[in-house]
């Protein structure tokens, strides 16, 4: 046996060895209290995972008795049959031959040629006294079906190991605690020293700073180690999981298990446990479809389910992949809307990624029938809450007819964490690097230039996108530095969202030690901990999240303007506000659009205008988009400006500001003069108009303005562009948007 | 005769009294890193050796006026279910062992913060020592 296996072997009899002690106290009591389902639960459970261990090690003596014991004790657990003395005879004998058997592993790392097949079919006997249902595929012979253990044969001789018991020793973890705890201090000693030698010649003083930053890393990492825990200690129950699941809703699923011995802080075990099986029962029970369901769509009867955990780049991967049915992403969209999570514009708007999403949207399920397993709306966005809360993140993606893989990642631990240390106002922050994507340098000229206000909102064009933003010195009220000539754009994602974060100064990056902060300062949801620094000061972490949070970048943003919305629908007819993207016209006239309606807004360069048979287009995400300008549609809007240029703001002479929207699955570029600004306007007063392109008149900010009716402008592109046959027939609301 | 040892200092000219055994060190003023958008009671946390411990001024807390900018306080670093808290105070005075019998209950008219932190007043010989109640001293909520 090789070294891997060896260690194994000793894994397994330290762990069985355990579980033994605890079946003889066990038994014991349940002698007095035999119905005690909680007892003869771990017994089973006890027995369970021996007989798993071995049948993976290749010990079929040690595997074929624990089976049969294993075959009595489920009817005992499940009350079929009752605990009398004789059976509790039986199950000790057969603990006491466990144990024998043990032995002789542990003397010998085989299995010896002791024979225990009479007592396996006592047990397999009495398990079977009564005629039952439900054992039919327990085979009579047991031994008849395990491998050969013929490896376990060892080329060096009895004796040679020492005991199990001296090769580890349980620690209480609070002991281990508090040794990461002591570490991370040190590595803070470190740090410092390292800041104060750096400015030292002596030579001897190097030299011994070196040293011992060897070893304190060396020693940071041991002791970090001794608190992880292979990931395979929380799967261990997941085939057991799985079969039920496959049982009660009559399915075939193979569970495929891959790295579970990769290793994780236990406090992230634990904290990763519930989220895990909520997402292997969820893809058993809708993901996987019925055997007859898979036949007819000729896949393989047996589903697969594959968990796969991997090291990468310092965090831990897991991935949960089905070859399911799929999330259907129209049903989504269709789930959203019943349940009045979006508005049909908003859900048509989506994109197929973003509509993927909303299965994390507290309340929404696919599923069509509740089943007593999963369905009932509540699940991935707690799985998500959860797997956030712990600094991880959580991807799905997902074909229909093919599978759905969901794919998390979450850091190796959170005692001691790599960050970004920045300086605003003259304090200095750290920002855990998880988050960050991206720095983007701005020089306080160019600042100026490149941050474009949006209704008081700041945002940042980058690449293509907008980008919101956040001033951490006005969030968090500090002084503005002056002296600082340029800034930068930390560039964070919280909860699947991106907004630059501006700060004064990038410093350096850092391994920083996570205190928790005080209890009079977490109701702050700024800080997600303090740290303290090479020189000994104390900084605070920012909470990514609860920045964004703050400052309505994020969900807590994304549901209130949701609410805001359906609660605008749900009292449409007491007139309510809407957000109104105003914009001008070439007359130098006003019109406005409901902003619901707008996936973006782009500037496009007028070089990038091509013709195809007359209508005007550009190149847009990998599509064409056919644009349509407000006089195309309202003629009588060509005249020119009845005022000079003076004013503009952002029109060129050359770019175009290009309004791009889904509207009845077609998307469509609207072509503004120059936009004015978003505002909140009652549509109450709204004067209906029947001119073609205009839903009707308001007054906003005093000035008349006309409401544009998208459809019009889909009229014109559609049959310009799209072609008189696409009417009534629309396209993927997405397609423009693929390849993006 | 059943007697307690307070740690005695002094805020705004009042002599004020904590349990001994809660109290984990004395030190003199730390520079403090600031918390923006924290209560104004928190002026900042320190770093003693390692650990972080927010401190609490306890004339913000008690609401008397702060002390003049060149006058440092001194950190009382009291134990805490979650770690530790400092409470920052003009100065230290003794640790005195006081008598049970000399203790009197809280004269209903004392008013604002301090009617809610002071839980009791010690008679002492020729001055009054009053006795700060820790948990709801460091509560802020």
């Amino acid at each position: 046996m090789d070294e891997v296996g060896l260690e194994l072997l000793q894994e397994f009899l330290a762990e069985s060895y355990e579980g033994l002690d605890r079946l003889d106290n066990d038994f014991v009591s349940l002698e007095s209290d035999p119905q005690n389902y909680d007892r003869l639960n771990n017994v089973f459970r006890t027995i369970h995972t021996i007989k798993g261990t071995c049948g993976f090690l290749g010990l079929p003596k040690l595997e074929a008795l624990t089976h049969a014991g294993e075959t009595l004790l489920v009817r005992l657990r499940d009350g079929e049959i009752a605990l009398e003395p004789r059976l509790t005879t039986a199950l000790l004998a057969m603990v006491d031959a466990v144990r024998a058997l043990l032995g002789t592993i542990e003397r010998t790392h085989a299995e010896g040629d002791s024979d225990h097949s009479a007592l396996a079919s006592r047990l397999v006997a009495f398990a079977a006294a009564e005629p039952g249902d439900g054992f039919d595929d327990e085979p009579a012979a047991v031994t008849s079906a395990v491998p050969a253990g013929a490896d376990l044969a060892m080329p060096d001789g009895p004796g040679s190991v020492s005991p199990v018991g001296s090769d580890s020793i349980r620690v209480n973890v609070s002991l281990l605690d508090s040794l990461v705890d002591l570490v991370g201090e040190l590595v803070l000693a470190r740090n410092q020293l390292l800041q104060c030698a750096a400015g030292q010649e002596d030579m001897t003083l190097t030299k011994m700073t070196q040293r011992l930053n060897l070893i304190t890393s060396e020693l940071q990492e041991s002791v970090m180690k001794t608190r992880m825990q292979p990931i395979g200690n929380i799967w261990k129950k997941f085939p057991r999981i799985v079969r039920d699941l496959a049982h009660t809703c009559d399915k075939r699923i193979r569970l495929l298990m891959e790295g579970d011995e990769t290793e994780l802080d236990r406090t992230l075990i634990e904290a990763i446990r519930d989220p895990l099986t909520h997402m292997l029962r969820n893809a058993a029970d809708h993901g996987i479809e019925s055997s007859s369901k898979r036949r007819a769509e000729g896949k393989a009867e047996e589903g697969l389910l594959h968990l796969r955990a991997y090291h990468e780049g310092g965090q831990v991967n897991i991935e949960l992949t089905d070859d399911g049915a799929g999330i259907d992403v129209d049903l989504l969209r269709d789930k959203a809307v019943t349940s009045r999570l979006l508005t049909p514009l908003q859900a048509a708007r989506l994109s197929a990624r973003e509509a993927l999403d909303l299965v994390f949207e507290p309340g929404l399920t696919t599923a069509r029938e509740v089943t007593n397993v999963s369905g009932r709306g509540v699940g991935m966005d707690v799985v998500r809450t959860n797997i956030e809360k712990i600094g991880g993140s959580i991807d799905l993606a997902s074909k229909p007819g093919v599978g759905t893989t969901i794919r998390i990642k979450i850091p190796l631990t959170l005692a001691i964490i790599p960050a970004l240390l920045i300086r605003s106002g003259h304090e200095e922050f750290a920002i855990p690097q998880v988050s960050l994507l991206e720095l983007v340098r701005l020089e306080a000229d160019e600042a100026v230039e490149r941050i474009e206000r949006i209704a008081g909102a700041h945002v940042y064009r980058l690449r293509g996108r907008l980008l919101p933003l956040v001033y951490l010195n006005r969030e968090l009220g500090l002084e503005e530095d002056d002296s600082a000539d340029a800034s930068t754009i930390v560039v964070l994602r919280a909860d699947d969202r991106e907004f630059g974060l501006v700060v004064d100064h990038v410093r350096d990056t850092e391994e920083i030690v996570v205190k928790p902060l005080a209890k009079q300062l977490q109701g702050l949801r700024r800080y997600a901990g303090a740290t303290i620094m090479g020189d000994g000061r104390v900084a605070l972490i920012l909470d990514v999240l609860g920045l964004a949070q703050r400052a309505s970048i994020v969900t807590d943003a994304r549901h209130q303007g949701l609410q805001e919305v359906r609660d605008a629908e749900e009292t449409a007819t007491e007139g309510v506000t809407r957000s109104l993207l105003l914009v001008t016209t070439p007359d130098d006239g006003r019109m406005a659009i409901d902003l619901s309606a707008l996936s973006r807004l782009e500037e496009v360069p007028r070089s990038a205008v091509e013709y195809v048979g007359g209508q005007r287009v550009v190149q847009y995400r990998g599509a064409v988009l056919p644009l349509v300008s407000v006089e195309d549609v309202l003629d009588e809007r060509r005249r020119a400006p009845r005022s000079g240029p003076g004013t503009r703001a952002s029109a060129s002479d050359e770019s175009l500001n290009v309004l791009v929207c889904n509207h009845r699955g077609h998307a469509v570029g609207v072509v503004a003069e120059q936009i004015v600004d978003i505002v909140e306007s009652s549509v109450e007063n709204l004067q209906a108009s029947t001119r073609r392109g205009a839903r009707g008149v308001l007054v906003v900010q005093g000035r008349v303005t006309e409401l544009i009716d998208l459809d019009a402008f889909v009229d014109v592109a559609v049959s310009r562009f799209y072609g008189a046959s696409a009417l009534g027939t629309p396209s993927d609301p997405d397609s423009v948007m693929a390849g993006a | 005769m059943a007697t307690t040892q307070l740690c005695t200092f002094f805020v705004n000219g009042l002599f004020f009294g904590v349990d001994v055994q809660r109290v984990q060190e004395v030190v003199t003023y730390q520079t403090m890193t600031r918390v923006p958008k924290a209560p104004p009671v928190v002026r900042g946390l320190i770093n003693l050796r390692g650990q972080v411990v927010v401190a609490l001024d306890l004339r913000r807390r008690l609401g008397f006026a702060d002390r003049a900018p060149d006058v440092e306080p001194m950190n009382v670093v009291l134990t805490d279910e979650g770690g530790a808290v400092s409470l920052l105070v003009d100065s230290i005075d003794d640790v005195l062992l006081v008598e049970d019998r000399d203790l009197a209950p809280r004269p209903e008219t004392i008013e604002g913060a301090m009617r809610d932190l002071v839980d009791g007043v010690y008679m002492l010989e020729g001055r009054l020592l009053l006795r700060l109640d820790i948990e709801k001293t460091v509560n802020l909520c």
